[in-house]
């Protein structure tokens, strides 16, 4: 049995990460939030734009996605800034209380003083750190992680070297009984026959022709044609032939494991093993949704060094050539350049893959985690009220 | 560490593989886990496709082990596999793709 050391949480999940955290309800208190996590060293800041004067299907997406990350097993506590009625504050907070975390609301509104809301914030923010340094890592099986599947900043290699090989890992991490989830819908068009006939039944094939389809709509009804533009003519002189030879470049990361379930945009998947989530192709709101949904790691091959990482989840880059790993060392964590320059297989690098993500689920920081780059931002579907 | 191929072929039943370098007319393609004696009849620049394998016209290129397109005509091992000679899927191919597995050839 494979093993990992993190902290168990209230609900019964595991984290790999033991983050305090503030997060702002709404785009307003943005930041004020970062102010006051500057003046708790070793808090984190959740910041994002989202919360009014959205969409119904909007707000609810938002709810969700605030929910997934500060009720997320990698967050000891959490702190809500809040503007009082007019946003779901409370109601998060209910939830998550009602599931055992360690949560608490302040709301600036007409009756608080600036200067208060700060002291209070700054009071509870040092007890949550105090009391998150007691706690401990407990064994846990690698049967309880669930890893994120991301890629940014593409290059002609992707698909050979860092995708294929985390594909590889994937498949492995399903065999030993983890999950993984492969996102980024956007970039799968063209192949949904191919991984819908990789579905467990013909209801999760459907759906995943369903997102498929719906997302196109959107793209179409904002005048994209994601058919018409892809392969682009850069990608054709890069030796892409296909669309189908395209996006299977990016859903190889997914491996060649059966598809249990396809989850909507910050999600938690009920099934183990190999899932499909929602999200757009752009990554940092793709990585957020992943997050949300309950990813405690995430893999992120790139060819161009993004450096695109997560307030909460460790984000693990997947380098594709050795030249980025030499030109862009503080930005990697593994290179799978190795395959083509020496006798290495795709299934070593995922092997190498694999090592490193127990590794880090043990503690060991991420290239990203060092830079603190810790982008959030949350899917938006429609118009701004 | 030493070079040991120059070609990477992603899935076992792929019939194509893919060149990790500018490889030239004559040059013989070595392929990891492939044991061939192809001589490349085409110039294949780095990351575009080369046949393993005599694909013939109306037959799928296979590449991570899938279907990525259809042979526009014959395509003889060590050959170029690219725009010229492939095609991607129409809807009846996919079909075919969904429930069975495959496409004709």
């Amino acid at each position: 049995m494979k093993t990992f050391k993190g902290y168990r949480r209230a609900d019964g999940s595991i984290g790999v990460r033991n983050h305090v955290i503030i997060i702002n309800a709404a785009g307003e208190l943005a930041s004020l939030t970062k102010k006051i996590a500057q003046m708790v060293p070793g808090v984190i800041p959740v910041v994002h734009q989202a919360g009014q004067s959205h969409s119904q299907e909007d707000v609810e997406q938002t709810k969700k996605a605030i929910i997934g990350t500060a009720g997320h097993a990698n967050v000891s506590a959490a702190l809500f800034l809040g503007m009082g009625l007019d946003d779901s504050t409370n109601e998060i907070v209910e939830v998550l209380k009602m599931r055992g975390h360690s949560v608490h609301c302040i709301h600036l509104n007409k009756s608080t003083l600036i200067s208060e809301a700060i002291k209070e914030s700054k009071l509870w923010l040092e007890q949550a750190l105090e009391k998150s340094k007691k706690e401990q890592r407990v064994t846990a099986d690698i049967k309880e992680l669930i890893i994120g599947l991301e890629c940014g900043g593409s290059d002609a290699w992707s698909g050979i070297t860092a995708n294929p090989a985390i594909g590889s890992f994937s498949d492995a991490i399903v065999k030993d009984g983890g999950t993984s989830i492969l996102a980024e819908t956007t970039e799968a068009v063209g192949t949904e026959h191919i991984l819908a006939r990789r579905a467990i039944n013909e209801t999760v094939g459907q759906r995943f022709l369903d997102i498929v389809k719906r997302y196109e709509e959107r793209a179409r009804a904002a005048g994209e044609d994601i058919r018409v533009a892809n392969p682009s003519p850069g990608n054709k002189t890069g030796g892409i032939t296909t669309l189908e030879e395209k996006s299977l470049g990016c859903i190889k990361k997914g491996g060649n494991s059966t598809l249990m379930e396809v989850i909507d945009y910050a999600h938690r998947p009920k099934e183990k093993g190999f899932i499909f989530m929602d999200t757009p192709g752009y990554d940092v709101e793709s990585v957020s949704g992943l997050v949300a949904g309950g990813a405690q790691i995430v893999l992120f091959s790139t060819g161009k060094g993004s450096p695109t990482g997560s307030p909460i989840a460790p984000v693990i880059k997947i380098g594709t050539n050795t030249n980025l790993f030499k030109n862009m060392p503080e930005h990697i964590d593994v290179n799978t350049g190795k395959i083509m320059d020496s006798n290495y297989s795709i299934e070593d690098s995922g092997e190498e893959i694999y090592r490193k993500v127990i590794d880090v689920a043990n503690g060991e920081v991420t290239a990203s985690e060092k830079h603190k780059n810790q982008e959030f931002s949350i899917w938006r579907l429609a118009e701004t009220m | 560490m030493e070079k040991k191929y120059n070609a990477l072929r992603l899935h076992e039943t792929d019939n194509v593989a893919v060149a990790l370098e500018n490889l030239k007319t004559g040059e013989k393609l070595v392929v990891q886990g492939l044991d061939t004696e192809i001589i490349l009849q085409i110039n294949i620049p780095y990351g575009h496709k080369v046949a393993v394998s005599t694909i013939l016209q109306d037959q799928k290129i296979l590449k991570y082990g899938e279907c990525m397109g259809i042979a526009t005509e014959d395509i003889p091992a060590g050959n170029h596999v690219h725009v010229s000679n492939v095609r991607g899927l129409n809807e009846e191919d996919k079909t075919a793709v969904f429930l069975k597995g495959g496409v004709v050839g």
